[in-house]
C-alpha cells in the first residue's frame, strides 16, 4: 500500500490507494479482535429491567480488567472514584457503539480481495477513529514507548507485530495528512 | 379587588437560578500517551472542538512536550460531553476542576 492520495474536485473529492490482499487480511483480522473485545465489554453490562424499558443503557461502573480494553474505555476523572464510576456507567455504551460503528465502516468499505479502496471524507473519519483504535490496542498489547527502537533486537517476540504496528501507523498517519487536505462536506 | 399591599408579610429573596453553589468551571484535560500520533491529535482537536489548525497545533505540542494540556473548559456537562467525544476519538482525557 502507498500513502492516500487525494483525487477529484470541489464535494467530490475522495482519498484513495490500494491495498495488497494479505494486509487487507491483517487489518480485518485486528478490526475483528478490536470487536470482539468491545462487545465482550458489552455483555458485562448490568441487566436491568428498568432500563430494557426504557431504553437507556447502563454500562458497569468499574473499570475494565484487560488492559487493553481499559485503554479503549479510560476513565472519564482521577479526582473522584465515585463520579469517575459513575460516568463511565453513563457514558461507556455509548462509547463501545461508537466505536463498533467505526469499525464495522471500515469491515465494509474494505474488500477482502484488497484492491483500491476510496474514501468520502466522512468514511475517512470513520477510518481515522477505527484505525486508531487499533493501534491502540496493539500499541497497549505490545507495551509501546515513545523511546521504543524502530527495530527490535533479534529473539524478541514482539518484533513481528511491531511491524504490523508501524505499518498501521504509516496508514494512520498518511491518511489524516490526506484527510487535512480535503474540505468538509456540508 | 386588592387593595394596595400593605408591607410584605413575607420576605422575597431575589430569585437565583440554583440554589446550590454554581458549579466551579471545569477542564478537560488531554495526557501524552506513546500510540496517539501527532498529526491525528491535532486533527481531533480542530474536529471536535473546531479550533484553528495553530491553535490545535499548539495544545497538540503542549501535550507531546508538557504530558497534558487543558483543551477545553466549562460547565460540568458540557466538559464531561466533551471527554466522551475525545474518548471515542481514542484520546486519553479525563475532567477535572478548574
Amino acid at each position: 500500500m502507498k500513502s492516500w492520495n487525494k483525487t477529484g474536485r470541489g464535494e467530490r473529492q475522495v482519498l484513495v490507494t490500494e491495498f495488497e490482499p494479505q494486509e487487507v487480511a491483517v487489518l480485518r483480522g485486528l478490526l475483528r479482535e478490536v470487536r470482539q473485545m468491545l462487545e465482550g465489554r458489552s455483555a458485562e453490562a448490568p441487566v436491568d429491567e428498568l432500563a430494557k424499558l426504557t431504553g437507556m443503557r447502563t454500562g458497569p461502573s468499574k473499570r475494565p480488567t484487560d488492559r487493553v480494553v481499559a485503554r479503549l474505555l479510560p476513565d472519564f476523572t482521577f479526582e473522584d472514584a465515585d463520579l469517575a464510576a459513575g460516568l463511565r456507567s453513563l457514558h461507556e455504551p455509548e462509547l463501545i457503539s461508537a466505536k463498533l460503528e467505526v469499525n464495522q465502516h471500515v469491515l465494509e468499505s474494505l474488500p477482502e480481495e484488497g484492491g483500491r479502496v476510496e474514501l468520502r471524507p466522512d468514511v475517512a473519519d470513520a477510518w481515522l477513529t477505527a484505525l486508531n483504535d487499533v493501534r491502540l490496542a496493539l500499541g497497549t498489547a505490545l507495551d509501546v514507548s515513545e523511546d521504543m527502537p524502530d527495530d527490535l533486537p533479534a529473539g524478541d517476540p514482539r518484533a513481528e507485530h511491531l511491524g504490523v504496528y508501524q505499518w498501521l501507523t504509516f496508514v494512520q498517519d498518511s491518511l489524516v495528512h490526506g484527510r487535512m487536505q480535503v474540505r468538509e462536506r456540508k | 379587588m386588592a387593595g394596595p399591599l400593605s408591607a410584605p408579610t413575607t420576605q422575597v429573596d431575589p430569585v437565583v437560578e440554583d440554589a446550590t453553589s454554581p458549579d466551579l468551571p471545569w477542564q478537560a484535560v488531554v495526557w501524552n500517551d506513546p500510540v496517539n500520533l501527532m498529526s491525528y491529535v491535532t486533527y481531533v482537536l480542530q474536529k471536535i472542538f473546531g479550533y484553528p489548525e495553530p491553535k490545535a497545533t499548539a495544545l497538540m505540542l503542549d501535550v507531546h512536550h508538557k504530558g497534558k494540556a487543558a483543551v477545553s473548559a466549562g460547565d460540568k456537562d458540557k466538559i464531561e460531553a466533551d471527554v466522551a467525544k475525545l474518548h471515542a476519538a481514542g484520546l486519553w482525557a479525563t475532567m477535572q476542576k478548574a
